[in-house]
């Protein structure tokens, strides 16, 4: 076509018979070059093209709650602050509910759409574990790109709202705690053993019926196979101040805990199974160190509890102690009216422990036992004089605990084992019983009728003065004569005595006469003795008489014929 | 030939050639190869002589077509890069417009438009039309078509405005944290398009506009 520029008209007069001219073809050449322009141009596009295309990575759609701070174009997606993306479109959600970014990876980043890749956007926080994402505060928000191992690759992700707490291959292991609350933790809270910090917590989420909130906790390597199947966990937040029965208790783990909330772990002390946990183990976040290192509570067992006093000092969670040993808590207090008696008790409901009675408990349970047994071996312990009594477990701070121990001598009670829950018979407290029994006291003492007595007594006495005068007037001349009297009575008295004296004297004839008699007496008494030993020897003689050549032994040949008598036995008689 | 009565007759016709450098003229010489480009040296200024342009339309064509192509890397690819305190990122030209004209600045956002997109495109435009219609010997109107290549010719350096922007921008500002701009790839290509585009303007032979009138007379 370039040879339309030689098609221009020529002038008409041309030489008629020109020597043929030679033939110029170099401007092919001319042209050819020209071309190159284009050509070269063509190149360097096609090579950015090919560029471009072979450097392009996959495309993903992300999805976020909001694109605050992102910006189509300009947002990057980094990893490890090296860029490995960037944002080329957002748009809504057709339901509107969220956004979805467009992100073109890196080539060379093709393998963060494996399918386990998390997504978040890096934004300025002030969180429990610092402050993050300061830089972008000046150079505005970026994406935050954490791989995955997955092999699984997908174009579409949903980001996370917040920052992972660990980041991809970071070595240690994740557990999951289960706690009643969430307290002062938060992610990426700190994780201690021993106040060192060996971990963080990864995610909390509320329960899906919401009686409780799981927390992952991530422990590094190597202090993960620290966690064992025994390990004890609790929350370290805050500054734990107790005002119980024991006193003021302040307990803190470090500062950084008691600011922004932390857990901690440990071993409880004995022998345990020290082998380590593995990963996504379950345990259990105590509210604090005590509850977290006692053993094993086991199923706890309600009981109320019905006291007749006030029970001022007695708080809930106040403990329940069984023979001094920590048994249960108090959770609920509160008054009843007893339309009989017109009074207003307090019933307390406890939880208690009995696993925490350790090798009793087994003794009096064996592992298959249901409620029956327990109400048994209740009704068997109330019988026994079990009592809860208040007691107070701090003279200063005035709070009560309730022991249940046995009580001696108790008053027998009926006991409904069936009843659900069991109501344990209650004793008043030390203190209040010698409080009653002071007021008793007190009270008889003052039935005493003293005004009356004194004015009696004061009567009394003036009676008492006037008969004393007329004693000391009237009677006491009497009483001297009478002495008088007395004294010349003594005096016959003594006369009579030497009289008898004399009547009585050893060669009186009394005396003589009373001799005789006691010789008599004595010979029968003799001759009586020897009669009864021949009787006794031979009692047939009764009946037969005498036998022959036999004689009565008088007292000097009874002696010697006492051994022949009784040679043959009494009991066979010839 | 009579059709055109009322154009004066053109310089072949009357033996004679027109210097292109110093627009002295001479006369074409009785045994010069009609057909050949190269007719000799200007007396003048020694600058060689030609009728018309040498393969002017194929030159043309080819330098069009190249900045055509360069166009395209031009607007996609970004032409510089701006930092504001730690916050920016690329913009290409046509994201530039943009910008400035939802940042209300809807006179530079007009400016820029025309310069470097309303201008090459009637370069491209324009001769293209011019290139096919001397192509296709056409007679339509052609003093409207001169009047277009003036045009072109005219317009065809303001392009360069944008590239001028980015050089002074990216030289002045460069407070590292505060500001910084760095060109990028895009107004390399945006600047050949320009170039090209004017070359291919200067190529072209608007006496071709003319040439075609005989032919069809």
């Amino acid at each position: 076509m370039a040879d339309h520029n030689d098609a221009t008209p020529q002038p008409p007069p041309a030489p008629p018979d020109a020597a043929p001219l030679p033939q110029v073809r170099k401007s092919r050449w001319s042209i050819s070059l020209v071309w190159l322009v284009p050509a070269v141009a063509l190149l360097l596009g096609l090579s950015m093209v090919v560029q471009a295309w072979r450097s392009s990575g996959p495309r993903i759609e992300i999805a976020f709650q909001t694109a605050e701070g992102l910006e189509a174009g300009k947002t990057q997606v980094r990893f490890k602050n090296v860029v490995i993306g960037s944002v080329k479109a957002i748009r809504l959600a057709p339901d509107r509910s969220h956004v979805r970014v467009t992100v073109d990876l890196a080539k060379e980043a093709a393998s963060f759409a494996s399918a386990d890749t998390r997504f978040w956007v890096v934004r300025p926080r002030v969180g429990a574990s610092g402050v993050s994402g300061i830089d972008t505060l000046l150079s505005g928000a970026f994406i935050g790109a954490d791989a995955g191992k997955s092999s699984d690759m997908r174009d579409s992700f949903v980001g996370l709202e917040t920052p992972p707490a660990i980041t991809y291959g970071a070595a240690g292991r994740q557990f999951s705690l289960r706690a009643d609350d969430l307290g002062s933790l938060d992610i990426g809270s700190p994780v201690y053993h021993r106040r060192v910090q060996v971990g963080r917590v990864v995610s909390a989420t509320l329960d899906k019926d919401g009686r409780g909130v799981s927390v992952q906790v991530f422990i590094e390597a190597p202090h993960d196979r620290l966690v064992t199947r025994s390990t004890r966990f609790w929350n370290a937040s805050g500054v734990d101040l107790t005002v119980g029965a024991n006193g003021v208790k302040v307990n803190t783990q470090s500062l950084a805990a008691v600011l922004a909330g932390g857990i901690a772990f440990q071993m409880p002390p004995g022998l345990w199974d020290a082998a380590a946990a593995p990963e996504n183990t379950v345990y259990t976040l105590s509210p604090d160190q005590k509850t977290a290192l006692t053993p094993p509570d086991g199923e706890p067992l309600f009981f109320t509890m019905r006291f007749d006093q006030s029970m001022r000092g007695l708080a809930v969670d106040a403990p329940v102690e069984f023979h001094g040993i920590d048994f249960g808590k108090v959770v609920a207090i509160n008054v009843d009216y007893d339309a009989d008696k017109k009074t207003f008790p307090t019933v307390v409901g406890v939880v208690v422990y009995p696993r925490r009675l350790g090798a009793a408990y087994d003794k009096l349970q064996a592992p298959g036992d249901g409620p029956e047994q327990q109400a048994r071996v209740m009704a068997e312990l109330v019988d026994r004089g079990l009592r809860a009594q208040p007691r107070t477990g701090n003279l200063l701070t005035g709070q009560l605990y309730i022991a249940l121990d046995f009580v001696a001598n108790a008053k027998k009670v009926s006991f409904d084992a069936q009843a659900v829950p069991m109501e344990v018979p209650t004793v008043p407290g030390a203190l209040d019983k010698l409080q009653e029994q002071l007021a008793s006291i007190v009270e008889r003492v003052e039935k005493v009728p003293f005004e009356s007595i004194g004015t009696r007594l004061d009567g009394n006495l003036a009676r008492l003065d006037r008969t004393l005068e007329r004693v000391n007037g009237e009677v006491l001349p009497q009483a001297q004569q009478t002495l008088k009297s007395l004294e010349q009575t003594l005096g016959d008295v003594r006369t009579t005595v030497n009289s008898a004296g004399g009547t009585l004297a050893e060669d009186g004839a009394l005396q003589q006469g009373l001799a005789q008699t006691l010789k008599d007496l004595q010979r029968a008494a003799t001759s009586m003795r020897g009669l009864t030993d021949y009787l006794s020897r031979h009692p047939e003689s009764l009946l037969r008489g005498r036998p022959q050549g036999g004689s009565l032994p008088d007292e000097k040949a009874a002696a010697p014929a006492v051994p022949a008598a009784s040679a043959p036995a009494p009991g066979t008689p010839p | 030939m009579t059709a055109q009565a009322a154009l004066p007759p053109r310089a072949p016709l009357l033996g004679l050639v027109e210097c292109h450098a110093c627009s002295a003229v001479c006369r074409l010489p009785a045994t010069a190869d009609t057909g050949a480009h190269h007719l000799g040296r200007c007396p003048r200024c020694r600058a060689v002589l030609h009728r018309r342009k040498p393969h002017s339309i194929g030159r043309t064509w080819a330098l069009l077509i190249g900045a055509l192509i360069l166009y395209v890397p031009a607007n996609v690819l970004p032409v510089m890069y701006t930092t504001m305190l730690g916050r920016g990122g690329d913009s290409t030209i046509l994201g530039g417009v943009v910008e400035f004209w939802h940042e209300g600045s809807i006179d530079i956002a007009l400016i820029i438009f025309i310069a470097s997109v309303v201008v090459p495109t009637t370069k491209f435009v324009v001769l293209s039309l011019l290139l096919v219609t001397v192509q296709r010997a056409s007679h339509w109107a052609p003093v409207a078509r001169a009047r277009m290549y003036r045009l072109v010719e005219l317009i065809g350096y303001w392009s360069m405005l944008d590239v001028v922007v980015v050089a002074l921008v990216c030289a002045l500002v460069q407070f590292d944290a505060l500001g910084n701009a760095e060109p990028r790839l895009g107004i390399v290509f945006f600047g050949a398009t320009v170039v090209l585009t004017m070359l291919a303007a200067a190529t072209f032979d608007p006496r071709l506009i003319w040439d075609a009138e005989p032919a069809d007379g």
